[in-house]
């Protein structure tokens, strides 16, 4: 049936990107922890450890994260698991944050200078608490910027969640426009909210990364 | 979990997902070239450009960048044609994915050609170059072999997006995938086979480009070949 665009339909869709917002949190929240854990093992001692989280960067970051959804939807479902559209999406958008939050963080713990692992060291702190005490309260000082910078990326990548039938913003879009057969509108209206949801996300991380650099 | 991988069903369709590879390398390699030019004339504009040309080209950019590829394809394959404009799926894929790619060249780029510093283009102007010899031989070729690295690694970053452009029956590597899969029933088979093929084709382009920057940038200064894609 065809109906007119109106102000339903841009109801629905600010419902939607509840969704949108919800996955984006959820990736952003187990990524972030995964990617930790992934950023810790690419600075490890152990070499196996090193090499193990190394490939797992270069496997996730060789392929695309449609590809890495299809897998833990379809994939996983034909093994036997099959997990709900939302659960597929949060995982698929979990693991392809963590390989890139990993890279990024390993980048800011390793911009800690050399001399500060000395130190520590000469005051017979253990590596956990060199760490936890000297190392990470520095580089996380360093990563605000790089990830309040990505959190843009994962909330973009949650649009491909459509493609598996998970009724977020894209996918609200593309239902309303099957309704009333306005592409041009509903999507540049789809735009617009992805833009307001990214924009403030974008400006501070350039003006958090300004702020960084002004104090060196 | 009584599951038993079995590949022997995606021999047979070795063609196909050739094919499809194919078509994602050629697309790739398009809308890099096409991306690429787009990205240098609108650094260039956001750079030296009149007020309002730099305002204009940063609403491309701000836009581009804080909206889903996936939207910007949908606008144009299906928005177009609804305000009269006619566009096939190959060349809707190819303009949004050179439409997207030219976005974030042009801020990669413009990051490069505002690194150059005054005195450069004070000797250059001393030198009694024109305004074009100065912008292609003091700005460019230095602003680009600062910034190499980045964009090569946001080249990779493209092909692997262009996945997305299954989503409009383009007949690319995952489009292809998801054919054979409903074809072959192997669904977890398919998809870690072409995960792998993505993966050599992502190690490829990287080939290619650590190759082009060493015969292109002749002071050879050192670009890393595993500059992370992460940005």
């Amino acid at each position: 049936m065809i109906t007119e665009f109106g102000w339903a339909h841009l109801v629905t869709l600010l419902l939607a990107a509840r969704w949108t917002l919800a996955v984006s949190a959820l990736a952003f929240v187990f990524g972030g922890a995964a990617g930790f854990l992934v950023a810790l093992g690419r600075t490890s001692r152990s070499a196996p450890v090193r090499w193990f989280t190394t490939a797992y960067i270069q496997l996730i970051q060789g392929t695309p994260v449609l590809i890495v959804l299809f897998l833990s939807y379809y994939g996983l479902s034909v093994l036997g698991l099959k997990l709900s559209p939302l659960v597929a999406a949060s995982l698929a958008m979990t693991i392809y944050a963590s390989a890139y939050l990993g890279e990024i963080w390993r980048g800011c713990i390793q911009a800690v200078h050399r001399n500060q692992w000395e130190a520590s060291s000469s005051l017979a702190m253990t590596r956990w608490q060199q760490l936890r005490h000297v190392i990470l309260p520095q580089a996380t000082r360093l990563a605000v910027p790089p990830t309040v910078g990505f959190s843009v990326q994962i909330v973009k990548n949650t649009s491909i969640t459509s493609i598996i039938g998970l009724v977020e913003l894209t996918r609200a879009g593309q239902l309303i426009n099957n309704a009333v057969f306005q592409p041009f509108q509903v999507f540049v209206l789809v735009a617009a909210v992805y833009f307001i949801l990214c924009f403030p996300l974008s400006v501070s991380a350039k003006r958090l990364e300004r702020k960084l650099h002004a104090h060196h | 979990m009584a599951y038993a991988m079995d590949f022997s069903p995606l021999i047979q369709q070795l063609d196909r997902i050739a094919g499809g590879a194919l078509l994602t390398l050629e697309l790739s390699f398009t809308a890099i070239a096409i991306g690429t030019l787009i990205g240098t004339a609108g650094a260039i504009a956001a750079t030296y450009g009149r007020p309002w040309v730099q305002r204009a080209v940063a609403v491309y950019v701000e836009s581009i960048r804080n909206t889903p590829f996936l939207v910007q394809l949908f606008l144009i394959f299906f928005g177009l044609p609804s305000v009269g404009l006619q566009i096939d799926a190959l060349s809707a894929a190819l303009l949004a994915m050179s439409v997207n790619l030219g976005a974030y060249a042009t801020e990669i780029i413009r990051s490069g050609v505002q690194a150059i510093h005054r005195t450069q283009l004070e000797a250059a102007s001393a030198l009694a170059m024109t305004r074009w010899q100065t912008i292609r031989h003091v700005v460019l070729v230095p602003a680009f072999e600062k910034v190499y690295p980045a964009l090569a690694s946001q080249f990779t970053l493209m092909m692997l997006t262009s996945s997305v452009v299954s989503t409009i029956s383009v007949e690319e590597l995952t489009s292809v995938a998801s054919q054979i899969d409903s074809l072959t029933f192997r669904t977890f088979e398919t998809y870690i086979l072409v995960m792998a093929i993505y993966v050599g084709l992502a190690l490829l382009l990287r080939a290619v480009f650590f190759g082009i920057g060493l015969a292109v940038f002749k002071r050879r200064r050192r670009i890393e070949f595993f500059a992370g894609a992460a940005r």
